[in-house]
């Protein structure tokens, strides 16, 4: 009897084993597949070679030369303005529509909410196409400019859906609580509504600065021959292959998305555990 | 006299074609415990938040100690509300919480800390200024709200269901705290329940609303003892309601017929023929084995009932009605299915004319709509 439970517990063991194992191997081959690509670029950043095929040494020739390189780290900065003051105004303007539509009863309000789909749903070379006919018919030079509104139109439906889903559980007794205690239409805003919706604009804010530096199509029909953001930049460059300096650029901004999105999730999860809530996971 | 402190004249509210509070006129004193009773629904919420200045009045004022509050925003009003959910800033700590009236009054820091200390620690949570609300249960929530509402020191505290989230032993003893606090600062106190009880033990004053209507304004006792419509007899404790109409009026009396016998009233105003209704407690309802000079009333027992400190004896009239006695148990119960004459004293017993039965029954039907029936209570 011992004998077959025994056996039976070695069957146990060794299916568990073999089932652990497959499952590690799925899980980082996953990882693999997202993560190796990115890995490369940061590893070619060091690459002695300007071939980039292969791996011939380690230098920090190209973290050097990164800032030698005019054209390269201008294009750096416009992404860094354009992302900055794209989100900035599509968070602004994202939270008041939310908070606008949470509070007023109007007319064609459904219509109106349901039309934030459309800019998101709409294939990007179609609305980039639109918006460069637009600003043609207006004589209106593209550039930085153009640039910072055609991302705000892309990116504030996202601001004002996230917000707008973060409103619809907050309880309309606060404002009333706050008003009872004696505060007016904007000290109840800044004291109380913005800073309970304050997650929901952090993770829309979030989602419009990713959105912002990683577009290419929409960038690539609103820029201006002197206001060029990073990706366009790069993918202009890599038809003559890629230097190695753009490598490290990358690089840079993989790492500046990562620790800006972390300690955005960081700051938004004490937020959310002071209040009891549940917090999002990185 | 002084000048009430807050005073409704011919209040009316709609929402569309629904008319939820009806020509309410209400007249609150100087440091008085008003209380806000009827079953859900009936517009007591609306009826407070008119006074708060978060919902317009359809037609009628609304007074605060005497000025129009017509077009005063809700901040700019001197009364303070306990939420029916507490309405706590779930971003703020226990001491934001309180502090953010006294806050927007731009009141010195200092000053500032030595009043939240002082309201903490008269609803007795000393010590708890760091939490947030979400670590707290509901009566210390609750007690969060009271303490941010009274540490502005309102004139006028408004306050709905406040106990309505917590469990009977907690709420008892919030009710006797809630007391307390109002007696000791003198603080006139607005309170919205629909429970009878909590009414009856707290308030100085109750309004009995049914279906938009104050059906009755007055003190515990002259509520519970002399109900004014028949809803308020059913509604607040229990009640026999007989029907019967006015037979002959004479010298010696008013002869009221029931369906199944008589008896006779010495005074009252009544028209011959007229219909009533006749209520009354069942701890005033007698039995006796005898007839009673003036009563020609009986019934079978049916049934006895021991409920610990009372015993409930069930009648059944010959109409088939039931009706009810309680009284402390004794040891000369009257024997099961043996006929008993029913009586009462003439004070114990309330007549309502049937003029108020017109708008009961209007009501009832309202009122059943909701899956709410008064006469289960019976
Ligand atoms: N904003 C509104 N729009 C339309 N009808 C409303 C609105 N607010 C309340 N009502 C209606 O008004 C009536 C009275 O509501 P109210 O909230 O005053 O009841 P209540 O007496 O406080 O009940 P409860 O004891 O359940 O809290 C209800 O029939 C309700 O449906
Ligand atoms: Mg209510």
């Amino acid at each position: 009897m011992a004998d077959i439970d025994a056996k039976i517990q070695a069957k146990k063991r060794r299916n568990r084993l073999l089932f652990n194992s497959a499952a590690i191997t799925y899980g980082s081959l996953i990882y693999l597949f997202l993560y190796l690509p990115i890995l490369i670029v940061i590893l070619f950043s060091f690459n002695t070679s300007r071939m980039n095929l292969t791996f011939q040494g380690f230098t920090f020739d190209w973290w050097g030369s990164m800032f030698s390189n005019r054209t390269l780290l201008e294009s750096f900065y416009n992404s860094i303005i354009v992302a900055g003051a794209s989100t900035i105004l599509s968070v602004i303007i994202g939270t008041l529509g939310a908070v606008g539509m949470y509070k007023f009863e109007f007319k064609l309000k459904s219509v109106l909410s349901n039309s934030l789909y459309i800019p998101i749903a709409i294939p990007e070379i179609v609305f980039g196409i639109s918006l460069l006919m637009f600003f043609s018919s207006l004589h209106v030079q593209t550039g930085m400019v153009t640039m910072i509104i055609a991302h705000v139109t892309f990116s504030m439906p996202f601001v004002l859906i996230t917000v707008r889903a973060r409103i619809a559980g907050h309880d309309r007794a606060l404002e009333e609580a706050a008003k009872d205690l004696g505060a007016g239409e904007s000290h109840t805003f800044f004291r109380v509504t913005l800073p309970c919706i304050m997650p929901g604009i952090i993770s829309g804010g979030m989602l419009a600065l990713t959105l912002s530096l990683d577009d290419v199509i929409i960038s690539a029909f609103t820029n201006g021959p002197d206001a060029k953001t990073l990706p366009i930049k790069i993918l202009e460059l890599s038809r003559r292959g890629v230097p190695p300096d753009a490598y490290a650029l990358s690089t840079l901004m993989i790492i500046g998305t990562v620790v800006i999105m972390l300690s955005s999730q960081l700051v938004q999860n004490r937020m959310l555990k002071k209040r009891g809530e549940e917090t999002v996971s990185p | 006299m002084d000048q009430p402190i807050i005073r409704l004249t011919g209040v009316c509210k709609s929402y569309g074609d629904n008319e939820v509070v009806k020509d309410l006129n209400l007249e609150i004193m100087p440091g008085e415990f008003l209380t806000i009773l009827g079953p859900s629904g009936c517009g007591k919420t609306t009826t407070l938040r008119m006074i708060a200045g978060f919902e317009e009045v359809t037609k009628g004022q609304v007074f605060l100690a005497g000025v129009d509050v017509a077009d005063k925003k809700p901040y700019e009003r001197d009364v303070n509300t306990v939420f029916q959910n507490y309405a706590l800033f779930p971003h703020m700590n226990v001491f934001k919480n309180v502090a953010f009236g006294l806050v927007e009054q731009r009141i010195p820091k200092a000053e500032i800390k030595e009043r939240v200390q002082a309201a903490l620690k008269l609803v007795r949570l000393e010590g708890m200024d760091n939490r947030m609300p979400s670590q707290m249960s509901g009566g210390q929530k609750q007690r969060v709200a009271i303490a941010r509402a009274l540490v502005l020191k309102p004139k006028v505290l408004l306050l709905d269901e406040p106990l309505g989230a917590l469990d009977l032993k907690l709420r008892k003893q919030m009710q006797h705290e809630l007391k307390h606090l109002q007696q000791e600062l003198g603080i006139t106190f607005v309170y919205v329940t629909h429970d009878q009880e909590e009414a009856l033990t707290m308030s100085d004053r109750i309004a009995v609303m049914n279906a938009g209507v104050m059906e009755q304004l007055g003190a515990p006792e002259q509520i519970y003892n002399h109900p004014a419509t028949r809803f308020v007899a059913d509604f607040i404790g229990e009640s026999n309601i007989m029907e019967a109409y006015v037979d002959s009026i004479t010298e010696s009396g008013i002869k009221c017929v029931m369906e199944f016998g008589d008896f006779t009233i010495r005074r009252g105003d009544y028209a011959d023929e007229e219909m009533l209704y006749i209520c009354v407690r069942p701890e005033n309802l007698r039995f006796t084995a005898e007839p009673v000079a003036g009563f020609n009333l009986f019934g079978k027992i049916k049934e006895h009932i021991f409920m610990g400190s009372i015993c409930k004896t069930i009648v059944k009239l010959p109409n088939d009605q039931e009706v009810f006695r309680t009284a402390p148990p004794s040891d000369g119960l009257l024997p099961m299915d043996s006929v008993v004459h029913l009586s009462w004293r003439p004070t114990e017993c309330s007549i309502l004319r049937t003029k108020e039965e017109q708008i009961y029954n209007v009501i009832e039907s309202s009122v059943e709509m909701e899956g709410f029936d008064a006469r289960q209570i019976l």
